[in-house]
């Protein structure tokens, strides 16, 4: 397992998940974390290296539909629930010329 | 309690009306919810509509379906047409889908009658409500206490007679847990049984939805409805729905019931007390009780809580203020994503998120996200290995009755552990449930899970049965 998990990280890890957390909510993450981590180690003990992962639980594969024309969502009902819609689309603040 | 085929019987024969039924939960609603808060939101007007809508037709002669004129409440984090969805989060608050979820068709279609959305853990991540943004639901057998989580609301609306069923979302045990907490029976069908279409995703291999009801008939009856394969929904597994309610009188003479001998440790003595007395009267029932050994249980808590903050990382991902809920301004888009998400989350789904995005970043995902999944492996074989010897497993649904508000919530390990008994069958994707049998020592109620493996729910239901006979 690796190092215990350190206050610089969390921040880069709340950069990655997009939440801004601030000094003292990244301190008390950092110490939730740690401890949480920390009981997770029980697994560390066990030999894994010849067991298949299991990433789901009911063996289905390319579930397809058959290629048919099918009724989709009323655009105006999906753009009224939108924060900021304008001329029939989602409509967002400037993607560039900001530091990122 | 009222129970649901009661109901359908004098609707559907007209010695009742609809309307009447309806009238019932409501007033119960207007006098106990302001204490217990079970739901987000109480659909009265269009409940009364949809009632005189089954009267009109059983007058008139027409067919009626399954659920006749049965009140159900939903969990808040299914969709609704037109009607505020919110998964008790800030970030949802107002937003009003634009389709309805497979299973509120499938309630609908069969005459039931939806009174309103129910309370829930935010983004039903949590064992006790408390961590939904509306405040927390309290459990109506004891105020002082917490209903369980995360459909806790759902679970209380049940005990509460506000309805005679409900519908609740369960990844680690949030239907079984608060089952077992507030007296009800509630079901974790098999993964992939009940059409997920609508339900917003918390941690998708591992999320199923499923029944609260006063009893074992009233659970098989609605799960009937719910189940089935559903084209909208990937992992729906194509096949037909069990047939459940023919074999509940089927008793469980010559069942072979698993007792695990290394259940893991930290169970309130209790509760261990009434586990024995189920096994006990499915002895005296007919049934052979079988030692089973599951030795990879131990380490479910680790897998789960790698694994369901994982997906959770990624489905959750979507709520950034662009195509649905509420967003906060900024001058850039990333600034406007992270002020969102900061202000809109509340403290363990960010914890969740940062959990899981941890768990799958470069350089950490072979030691957590990738060894989860190969315990997850372990647990499997190791359910499978027993299945060979027994039908079924009884455990414990919960290692505790209904506990005190606030007493674990400054801790997320100790509220996690609340799950301990539960989370395996979803790491598995078997079906398992929780039948209320008899109290601990503080005179709250003890759920018994049954479990069984992948469509082994009619012999879940048999022995569901069997220990509501007995108790």
């Amino acid at each position: 397992m690796p190092e215990p998990i350190s206050k610089e990280t969390v921040v880069k890890v709340s950069r990655l998940a997009r939440l801004s957390l601030s000094p003292e909510q990244a301190e008390k993450m950092t110490t939730q974390l740690v401890g949480m981590l920390e009981h997770f180690r029980d697994i560390d003990a066990l030999d894994l290296s010849d067991v298949e992962p299991m990433t789901q639980p009911y063996p289905l594969n390319n579930v397809m539909r058959e290629d048919v024309e099918a009724k989709s969502l009323d655009r105006q009902e999906v753009l009224d629930q939108a924060p900021a819609a304008e001329s029939g689309r989602f409509r967002v603040p400037p993607t560039i010329g900001f530091d990122v | 309690m009222q129970k649901l085929v009661e109901i359908v019987a004098a609707v559907s024969s007209g010695s009742k009306t609809a309307i009447a039924v309806v009238e019932e939960h409501l007033a119960r609603i207007n006098e106990r919810e302001s204490e217990i808060h079970a739901f987000n939101l109480v659909t009265s007007d269009q409940a009364r509509k949809d009632a005189a809508k089954i009267d009109e037709d059983v007058k008139s002669g027409k067919a009626v379906g399954a659920l006749a004129g049965v009140p159900i409440a939903l969990k808040d984090n299914m969709c609704t047409r037109g009607v505020e969805t919110t998964c008790s989060s800030k970030i949802l608050q107002g937003w009003k889908p634009p389709y309805d979820a497979t299973v509120v068709t499938k309630l609908r279609n069969a005459g039931a009658v939806i009174v309103g959305k129910t309370n829930l853990d935010e983004f039903a991540m949590g064992s006790s409500t408390e961590n939904s943004a509306f405040g927390p639901t309290k459990n109506p057998l004891d105020v002082s206490r917490v209903p369980g989580g995360s459909s806790g609301g759902s679970a209380a609306a049940v005990s509460a007679g506000f309805a005679a069923a409900s519908l609740g979302s369960d990844t680690g045990g949030s239907i079984r847990q608060p089952a077992a907490l507030c007296g009800v029976v509630g079901v974790k069908p098999t993964y992939g049984a009940v059409s997920r279409y609508g339900l917003v995703a918390f941690a998708s291999s591992l999320d199923q939805i499923g029944p609260f009801t006063s009893d074992v008939r009233d659970a098989a009856t609605l799960l009937e409805v719910i189940s089935g394969h559903d084209p909208m929904d990937s992992t729906s597994i194509p096949q037909p729905a069990t047939s459940l309610v023919s074999v509940l009188d089927h008793g469980v003479k010559g069942m072979r019931i698993g007792r695990v001998t290394d259940l893991p440790e930290g169970c309130e003595p209790d509760v261990l007390a009434r586990l024995e007395a189920a096994f006990d009267a499915l002895r005296v029932a007919g049934a052979t009780v079988v030692d089973v050994k599951l030795p990879s249980l131990q380490y479910c808590l680790t897998a789960y809580y790698l694994i369901a903050p994982a997906e959770a990382s990624s489905n959750l991902a979507r709520y950034d203020g662009v195509r649905y809920g509420n967003r906060v301004d900024a001058a850039d888009l990333n600034a406007m994503y992270a002020a969102t998400r900061e202000s809109g989350f509340g403290e363990e789904v960010k914890r969740r998120i940062m959990l899981g995005t941890y768990a799958l970043s470069a350089g950490y995902f072979d030691a957590y996200y990738g060894k989860a999944l190969k315990v997850r492996r372990l647990i499997s074989d190791d359910f499978a290995r027993a299945y060979k010897d027994v039908d079924a497993i009884l455990t414990p649904t919960s290692p505790s009755t209904a506990f005190k508000f606030g007493s674990k919530t400054d801790n997320p390990l100790a509220m996690y552990l609340c799950d301990v008994f539960t989370i395996p069958t979803n790491l598995a994707g078997h079906p398992a449930m929780s039948v209320p049998f008899g109290v601990g020592s503080d005179s709250m109620p003890v759920g018994i899970q049954v479990l069984a493996t992948t469509m082994g729910e009619q012999a879940m239901f048999k022995v569901a049965a069997e220990l509501e006979r007995a108790s």
